[in-house]
C-alpha cells in the first residue's frame, strides 16, 4: 500500500493557522467581539427571556383593567403607567413582545423551511420544475410584502394565524432565491462532482455536500427576515389588519394610543420604543452573525 | 443593447402577468363569497345567485380572469362594492396623488441618500461615517407610523408649521397642496434614506477595493479625480438597482404614511377596500401598485443598461 | 547616490507581523532586475514599497527608499503623485481588473500622458505608443471598452500606459502569469523589445524562473521574506550557492529533461508562516547542509563574487565544493510492478455546449449559440502508463476528462476501459466502473469539501467504492494519507488548516482510496508553488509505479506535462493537433502548432533563446471553428487556401505512433524544423 518514498518524506504537521471556531456557541461567542453585534445579541436574548417569562414578572394581566387606575404616568406601582383604560403598560408591552416574536419568529420561520427546502430541491434539480417555481416567486415579488400581506389579509380576514401564513408567503420567494444563488455556485464546484464520482445519490449531494454551504447565508438572511417580519406585524397591527384588538400588539398598541396621546405619551412610547428596540438589537446581530460566518469560514 | 431590454421588458411582462393572476386568484379562490359580502348575512339563496349572476361569479374562474383583465387593460376596472362607483376614475385620482407624494420624497430621499452613503463610504472607519451609520441604524428601526406620529405632534400640533391631515381635496394644485405634503414626504423619505444610505456606502465601498483604481493613483491622478472619474461612475451603477427595489419599500411605506395623515391616495384607497371587503376595489389597486413597480424597475434597468458599457455593447 | 531605484534594509509589516525583512536591492537605469519567489517570500510588497503603493494595512517600518537619490518615505503626498505620474509606472498581474471597465481603454491610456485632462491629450502619441506595444488599429482600440479586448490585448494596453509616462522606474508584477503560453511568449518578447534597455530602471518580479532567465541581467531570490541571493543571471542559473536556489532550479521540470531523466529533486518541508522566524537561517529546517548554528544565527547577504551575493554561513563550503547544497535525489524504486494495466480508450469523443437555455430566450425562439468544446478527439491512455494532454485555455482539455469520468455527457463518441465500454451518464455508470476510474482535479480551495475533516472525506469513498468494513476504516485512512506521505494526525484537521501542497495530497488519496486503475488528472499541480508541485510529481510517479494506475494528466504547462508523461497529446481547439511518444513529441516533425508551443515555453536557462517568433492573433472563439484546419488562422506556415478550406489528414509516422494532423506532408515539416530539437543531448 505505502509508497515507498513515503516515509522518508512524510511532511511535518502543524499547521499553525488559527483554529476555526466551531459550533453554535462559538459563533455566539464571536457574536460578542465587538460592541455593535454585542449590543444587539443581548437586545435579543433580553426580549426573548422577557417573551419566555412574560407572566411571571408582569404584576397585571395584558388586558386587566383596573378602572381607579386609568390614564397614570409611569411610577412604581406602573413602570411603564397605564392607558386610558386602565391596563398597565409594562404588561401589556411584556405579552405583546410574546405575541410578536411568536409571529414574526413563526413566520419567518416558515419562509425558511419553505424557501430553503424548494430553493435547495429545484436549483439542485434544475429544469423546469425551476423555472416554473422561480417564475411564481418573481410574480410574488412583484408585490411589495406589505401589499401582498394586505391583499391576503383583506381577502381571507384578519387573525393570528393568516398573519403568521402571510409572512411565510411574502418571503419565502426571497429566502429561495438566497439558497438558489448559494446552490448553484456550489454546485459546481469540484468536491461535488468529486462525490457524484463517488457515486453519491443526488438526495445525499444535496444535503451533506450542499447544504452545509447554504448554512452561513441562510443564517444571515433568516435574521434580517425577522427583522422584517417584526416590522411588517407592527405595521399590520397598526393598520388594523393584523392582530386584532384587545390583544396587546405593539402596533396595535401605538394606533390606540394615538388619538390620546396628548393623554397618555407614555402609552405610545412604550410600545414604539419596543419596536425600535427590538429591530436595532435583531439587525446588529445580523451584522455580527454574518461578520461571524464569514471569518470563521 | 436591445437584446438586453427586450429581454428584461419580456421579463417583466410575463412577471406581471404572473402577479395578475395571482391577484385574482387570492381574491376569488380564497374563502369569501362577494355576493355574500355585497348583501350580508341574511340574504336568501335567490338573492345570492342573482347578484352571482350579475357579477359573473356564475362563470369559469379562467374567463372572469379574462374579462377581468381585458376591462383592467382598457381601463375599465368595473364598480367598487362599496360605492357603487366606477373604479377607474377613482383610481386614477389616487394614483395621481400618490404619484405627486412619492415623487416628492424621491427627489429628497434619493439624491441625499446616495450622498450620505459616498460621505461615509469614503470617508469609511471616521466620524462622518459614524454618524451617517449610526443614525441610518436608528431610522432603520423606526416603523414609519411611529416617525409620522412623532413628527405630527412636533411640527403641525406644537409648532404649528403644516398641517397634520393631508386630505387634500380632489384637483387641488400642486403648489397648494405642497404644504400638506411635507410631513409624509419626510416620514416616507427617512425610511427610505437610511436604507439606500446604507447600500450605497457598502456598494462604494466594494469599488473602493477595486486594483483599477490604483492603476489610476499611480498615473498620478490625483485621489480626488480618481474618485469622481473612476470609483463614483462604477459604484453608482448598483445604486440604481438599490433605488429600484427601494421603490418597493417605498410603496410599502406610502400604505402606512397615507394611513397616518390621512392622505387620500392608493394607500388609503387599500385600506379602505380591505374595511370594506371591497374586492375589485382591493383587486385594482394592488394590480396598479404592481405595474408601478415593475415599471420602476424597467426603468432602473434602461438606465443601467444604458450606463454600463458591458451591457451596452454586449 | 545611485541614480536609479535603491532599497537598503527596507522592513515591511501587514499589522504586526514582519513579511519582508531588511530586503536591499538596487537597479541601475537601463537595467532589469528579476525578483523571484513562491508565494510568501514577500516580492510583491517589496515592489510594492519601491513605489510606495503598498494596499491598507502595509507599513514600511525600517529602511531607505530612494530613486535617483530622492527619498521616497520622506515624500508629501504632492510629491508623492509627482513621483507616480512622471518617474514610475507599474504594470500588474491581472489587467482586467486593473482597468476601469466604464471607461473606453483611449481615455484611459491618456490619463498616463495627462492625468487631469486625458481628453486633450495627443492622441498621435497614444496611437504610435498602441501601435508599438502590438495592437494595430489604434483607433479602434482607443473607442474599446477593456472587456472587449483579449487577455493579451489588454495586457498589452497597461504595457502601452506604463511606456508612455517614459519612467525611470517600471515595476511589473507578474504580467504574463495568467496568460497562456503563446501569449505570454508574446508580450516577454514584446518586453525584450521595447522595455529593456533604454535609461528605464525594470523590476520585474515573477515566480517563473524560466520566464525572469529569458529577461533580466540580474536575479534576486526571496525566500519567506529575506533576500537569500542576488547575482548576474548567468551567474545565478550555472553557479547558485545558496541551497534554496538550488533547490528552485532542481525543482523546476526542464522541457529538454523529460520522463525517464533525473528525477525532480523537491524541497522538504514547508514555508515558515510570517512572523514565525527565531533568529536563525529563515531556510535552515529545509536546508541539506544545515549545520547548528544556523539555527541561531541569521546571515546577513555577503559576497561570493563580483555581483554575488549570497545569505547562507555554508557559502564558502558549498563553493570550495565540500558540500553539497542539493536535495537528496529521491530512491526511485525499481521497474514497474503493473497489478492493472487497464488503458482508456475514446473514439470520436464530441461535446458541445449550449449556455443555460432560459423561458425567456425559448418563448422569444433563440437558439443558444453552440459551444464546440470537442471535435471528434481519439485518444488512448496506455496501460500502466502516461498519457499528457496539453492545450491553452479553451482547447477542450478539461471538457474531454469531464466527458470521459461522465460529468459531462458527450454528444457522440465513446469511451472504452479496456475492452469494457462506459456509459456516457454518470448516474449509469455502475459502482464498479466508478471506483475503476477516478479524477484528481485542478489543485484549488475547492477541491474538498472545506467543512469536512479529512478523515470524513477519506472514509466516504474507502467505504462505498473499496467496500472496506466500517472497523477497518480509520486503518485504511491512516493507510491511505501514508501513501500520499502525510501522517494519521492529518484525518482530523479540516481543508482550511492545510497548505496547498497538503490539500492536493488529500485529493490525491481521496481519488486513490478506490484503488482505480485509470486516473484521470486535470491540472492537479498547477496551482502549486515549484517546489511543492515537484514533490508532488514524485508523489504521483510513485503511486503509479506501485499502483499500476494509468494516468491522464492535462495541463498547460509543456515542461510538466513532458515531464510525467509518456506519450503526449496536444488538443487545439477541440481537436487532437499531435500525438504520440513524449520524445518524438519533443523532435520535428512538429505540428505547426506544437512548434510554437515549444517555442513559447520559458526555459530556467539564460541561453536558451526562443528559436521562433510568437504567435500572432488569438484563439478563435469555440462558438465558430474555422471550417478548415482550426490553426489555419494564427499558423505560420500556412500553405494557402487549402488550409482555410480543408480539413486537414492525420500524417502518421512509418512505426504508427506518432500522427500530425497537418496538410504539409512530415517530411518537409521536418526539414524546416530541424533546428528545433529539444530532446536531451545523449
Amino acid at each position: 500500500m505505502t509508497s515507498p518514498r513515503a516515509a522518508g518524506a512524510t511532511f511535518v504537521g502543524g499547521g499553525a493557522r488559527s483554529p476555526r471556531r466551531r459550533g453554535a456557541l462559538g459563533v455566539l461567542r464571536s457574536l460578542y467581539d465587538r460592541p455593535a453585534s454585542a449590543i444587539g445579541t443581548s437586545g435579543v436574548l433580553v426580549f426573548l427571556a422577557l417573551a419566555a417569562v412574560g407572566p411571571l414578572v408582569t404584576p397585571y394581566g395584558p388586558t386587566e383593567q383596573v378602572l381607579l387606575d386609568r390614564a397614570q404616568a409611569p411610577s412604581a406601582a406602573h413602570w411603564f403607567g397605564t392607558d386610558r383604560l386602565g391596563r398597565d403598560v409594562f404588561s401589556r408591552v411584556v405579552a405583546g413582545a410574546r405575541d410578536i416574536l411568536l409571529l414574526a419568529g413563526g413566520g419567518t420561520a416558515l419562509a425558511v423551511l419553505l424557501g430553503t427546502a424548494t430553493g435547495l430541491w429545484t436549483s439542485a434539480r434544475g429544469g423546469w420544475i425551476e423555472e416554473v417555481t422561480f417564475r411564481l416567486y418573481d410574480a410574488l415579488l412583484a408585490l411589495p410584502a406589505l401589499l401582498l400581506a394586505l391583499l391576503l389579509l383583506g381577502t381571507v380576514g384578519p387573525s393570528r394565524s393568516s398573519v403568521l401564513l402571510v409572512i411565510a408567503v411574502a418571503y419565502t420567494p426571497i429566502v429561495a432565491r438566497v439558497v438558489r444563488s448559494v446552490v448553484l455556485s456550489v454546485k459546481a464546484r469540484e468536491w461535488v462532482a468529486a462525490a457524484r464520482l463517488q457515486g453519491e445519490s443526488p438526495r445525499w449531494i444535496l444535503l451533506r455536500e450542499i447544504l452545509p454551504s447554504v448554512l452561513p447565508a441562510l443564517a444571515v438572511e433568516s435574521a434580517l427576515r425577522f427583522s422584517y417580519a417584526i416590522f411588517l406585524v407592527a405595521s399590520l397591527g397598526f393598520l388594523g389588519v393584523g392582530v386584532q384588538p384587545p390583544s396587546p400588539d405593539w402596533g396595535l398598541m401605538v394606533a390606540e394610543a394615538r388619538d390620546y396621546v396628548y393623554l397618555t405619551p407614555w402609552s405610545l412610547a412604550f410600545p414604539a420604543a419596543a419596536i425600535s428596540g427590538l429591530v436595532v438589537s435583531v439587525n446588529l446581530a445580523a451584522d455580527g452573525l454574518g461578520r461571524a460566518l464569514r471569518s470563521g469560514a | 443593447m436591445i437584446a438586453f431590454l427586450l429581454r428584461r421588458t419580456a421579463f417583466l411582462a410575463l412577471t406581471v402577468l404572473l402577479a395578475s393572476m395571482l391577484v385574482f386568484a387570492v381574491t376569488n379562490l380564497l374563502p369569501g363569497d362577494p355576493a355574500r359580502i355585497l348583501l350580508g348575512r341574511e340574504a336568501g339563496p335567490a338573492a345570492l345567485a342573482e347578484v352571482r349572476a350579475e357579477l359573473g361569479l356564475d362563470r369559469p374562474v379562467p374567463v372572469r380572469y379574462a374579462t377581468w383583465l381585458a376591462g383592467a387593460v382598457r381601463g375599465d376596472w368595473g364598480d367598487s362594492f362599496a360605492t357603487g362607483d366606477p373604479i377607474g376614475g377613482l383610481l386614477a385620482e389616487r394614483l395621481g396623488n400618490s404619484l405627486r407624494l412619492a415623487g416628492v420624497t424621491l427627489v429628497f430621499a434619493v439624491p441625499l441618500a446616495v450622498l450620505l452613503g459616498v460621505v461615509a463610504a469614503v470617508q469609511a472607519g471616521r466620524w462622518p461615517d459614524a454618524v451617517v451609520s449610526l443614525s441610518s441604524l436608528a431610522v432603520v428601526g423606526l416603523p414609519e407610523f411611529v416617525t409620522g406620529i412623532v413628527l405630527i405632534q412636533v411640527f403641525a400640533f406644537g409648532l404649528g408649521w403644516f398641517p397634520a391631515n393631508a386630505s387634500i381635496p380632489p384637483g387641488t394644485p400642486f403648489l397648494e397642496a405642497l404644504p400638506s405634503l411635507v410631513l409624509p414626504a419626510a416620514t416616507a423619505t427617512l425610511v427610505m434614506l437610511a436604507y439606500v444610505a446604507r447600500l450605497t456606502r457598502a456598494s462604494v465601498l466594494e469599488e473602493l477595493r477595486r486594483p483599477y483604481l490604483r492603476t489610476a493613483l499611480l498615473k498620478g491622478v490625483p485621489r480626488r479625480t480618481v474618485l469622481r472619474r473612476h470609483a463614483l461612475r462604477n459604484a453608482l451603477l448598483p445604486t440604481i438597482t438599490v433605488v429600484a427595489i427601494s421603490v418597493g419599500w417605498l410603496i410599502s411605506g406610502l400604505i402606512v404614511v397615507e394611513n397616518v395623515f390621512n392622505y387620500p391616495g392608493l394607500g388609503r384607497l387599500l385600506t379602505f377596500a380591505i374595511d370594506r371587503r371591497d374586492l375589485p376595489l382591493l383587486q385594482a389597486v394592488t394590480l396598479v401598485a404592481v405595474v408601478v413597480f415593475a415599471l420602476a424597475n424597467l426603468v432602473a434597468d434602461v438606465l443601467y443598461a444604458w450606463l454600463d458599457p458591458r451591457i451596452r455593447l454586449a | 547616490m545611485s541614480a536609479g531605484l535603491s532599497l537598503r534594509d527596507v522592513t515591511v509589516a501587514y499589522g504586526d507581523v514582519d513579511v519582508l525583512h531588511a530586503a536591499s536591492l538596487d537597479v541601475a537605469p537601463g537595467e532589469t532586475v528579476g525578483l523571484v519567489g513562491e508565494s510568501g517570500s514577500g516580492k510583491s510588497t517589496l515592489a510594492l514599497a519601491a513605489l510606495r503603493a503598498l494596499p491598507p494595512g502595509g507599513v514600511v517600518r525600517r529602511g531607505r527608499i530612494t530613486l535617483g537619490g530622492d527619498d521616497l518615505r520622506a515624500m508629501d503626498a504632492a510629491s508623492l503623485r509627482a513621483l507616480w505620474r512622471h518617474r514610475v509606472r507599474f504594470v500588474p498581474q491581472d489587467p482586467l481588473p486593473s482597468m476601469n471597465p466604464a471607461l473606453p481603454v483611449g481615455v484611459q491610456v491618456a490619463e498616463a500622458l495627462d492625468p487631469l485632462q486625458p481628453r486633450r491629450a495627443d492622441v498621435r502619441e497614444i496611437d504610435a505608443m498602441l501601435d508599438a506595444v502590438g495592437l494595430p488599429d489604434p483607433e479602434r482600440v482607443r473607442r474599446r471598452y477593456p472587456f472587449e479586448l483579449s487577455g493579451g490585448q489588454q495586457q498589452r494596453v497597461l504595457i502601452a500606459m506604463a511606456l508612455l509616462g517614459r519612467p525611470d522606474l517600471l515595476v511589473m508584477d507578474e504580467p504574463t502569469t495568467n496568460l497562456d503560453v503563446t501569449t505570454e511568449a508574446a508580450i516577454l518578447e514584446l518586453v525584450r523589445e521595447r522595455v529593456r534597455g533604454g535609461t528605464t530602471a525594470v523590476l520585474y518580479v515573477s515566480h517563473s524562473l524560466g520566464v525572469v532567465a529569458a529577461l533580466c541581467d540580474r536575479v534576486e531570490v526571496l525566500y519567506a521574506g529575506y533576500g537569500v541571493e542576488r547575482a548576474p543571471v548567468d551567474d545565478l542559473y550555472h553557479r547558485p550557492v545558496h541551497p534554496y536556489t538550488v533547490g528552485l532550479l532542481d525543482a523546476v521540470p526542464d522541457l529538454a529533461r523529460g520522463k525517464g531523466h533525473a528525477p525532480l529533486r523537491p524541497i522538504p518541508g514547508r514555508l515558515p508562516d510570517p512572523g514565525e522566524t527565531d533568529g536563525g537561517c529563515v531556510f535552515a529546517p529545509r536546508c541539506p547542509v544545515a549545520e547548528p548554528t544556523c539555527r541561531t544565527t541569521s546571515p546577513p547577504l555577503a559576497a561570493v563574487a563580483p555581483g554575488h551575493d549570497v545569505a547562507c554561513l555554508r557559502a564558502d563550503a558549498i563553493r570550495a565544493g565540500d558540500v553539497s547544497p542539493r536535495q537528496p535525489a529521491p530512491d526511485v524504486p525499481d521497474g514497474p510492478t503493473s497489478p492493472h494495466g487497464t488503458s482508456l480508450h475514446a473514439e470520436g469523443l464530441t461535446a458541445t455546449f449550449a449556455a443555460r437555455a432560459r423561458l425567456v430566450d425559448r418563448l422569444r425562439g433563440r437558439a443558444r449559440p453552440r459551444l464546440q468544446a470537442l471535435r471528434g478527439v481519439n485518444l488512448h491512455v496506455p496501460a500502466g502508463r502516461t498519457l499528457g494532454l496539453v492545450g491553452e485555455s479553451g482547447s477542450g482539455k478539461s471538457t474531454f476528462a469531464r466527458a470521459a469520468v461522465g460529468l459531462e455527457t458527450p454528444d457522440a463518441g465513446t469511451v472504452t476501459l479496456d475492452r469494457t465500454p462506459l456509459p456516457a451518464r454518470l448516474r449509469d455508470r455502475p459502482r464498479d466502473l466508478l471506483a475503476r476510474l477516478q479524477m484528481v482535479f485542478q489543485s484549488s480551495d475547492e477541491a474538498l469539501h472545506p467543512l469536512r475533516t479529512v478523515g470524513a472525506t477519506l472514509r466516504r469513498p474507502l467505504r462505498r467504492l473499496a467496500g472496506v468494513p466500517p472497523a477497518d476504516l480509520d486503518a485504511a485512512v491512516a493507510d491511505l494519507l501514508a501513501s500520499v506521505a502525510l501522517t494519521p494526525d492529518y484525518a482530523e484537521r479540516t481543508p482550511p488548516e492545510l497548505s496547498g501542497g497538503e490539500r492536493q495530497r488529500v485529493a490525491i488519496a481521496r481519488a486513490f482510496a478506490s484503488d482505480p486503475e485509470v486516473l484521470l488528472l486535470d491540472e492537479s499541480v498547477s496551482g502549486l508553488d515549484v517546489s511543492v508541485q515537484a514533490s508532488v510529481l514524485n508523489l504521483l510517479d510513485d503511486l503509479q509505479r506501485a499502483r499500476g494506475a494509468s494516468y491522464l494528466f492535462i495541463g498547460h504547462d509543456l515542461a510538466v506535462v513532458a515531464h510525467l508523461a509518456d506519450e503526449v497529446a496536444v488538443l487545439y481547439l477541440g481537436a487532437v493537433a499531435e500525438a504520440g511518444p513524449t520524445d518524438a513529441l519533443l523532435a520535428p516533425p512538429f505540428h505547426p502548432y506544437t512548434e510554437a508551443l515549444l517555442a513559447s515555453v520559458p526555459r530556467p536557462d539564460p541561453d536558451a533563446t526562443p528559436a521562433r517568433p510568437p504567435l500572432e492573433g488569438d484563439l478563435p472563439s469555440p462558438q465558430d471553428v474555422p471550417a478548415g484546419c482550426p490553426f489555419a488562422t494564427r499558423c505560420p506556415r500556412v500553405l494557402g487556401p487549402v488550409c482555410h478550406d480543408e480539413r486537414p489528414p492525420e500524417r502518421w509516422s512509418d512505426d504508427g505512433l506518432h500522427r500530425i494532423r497537418c496538410h504539409i506532408p512530415r517530411a518537409d515539416l521536418a526539414a524546416e524544423q530541424a533546428d528545433l530539437d529539444l530532446r536531451e543531448a545523449p
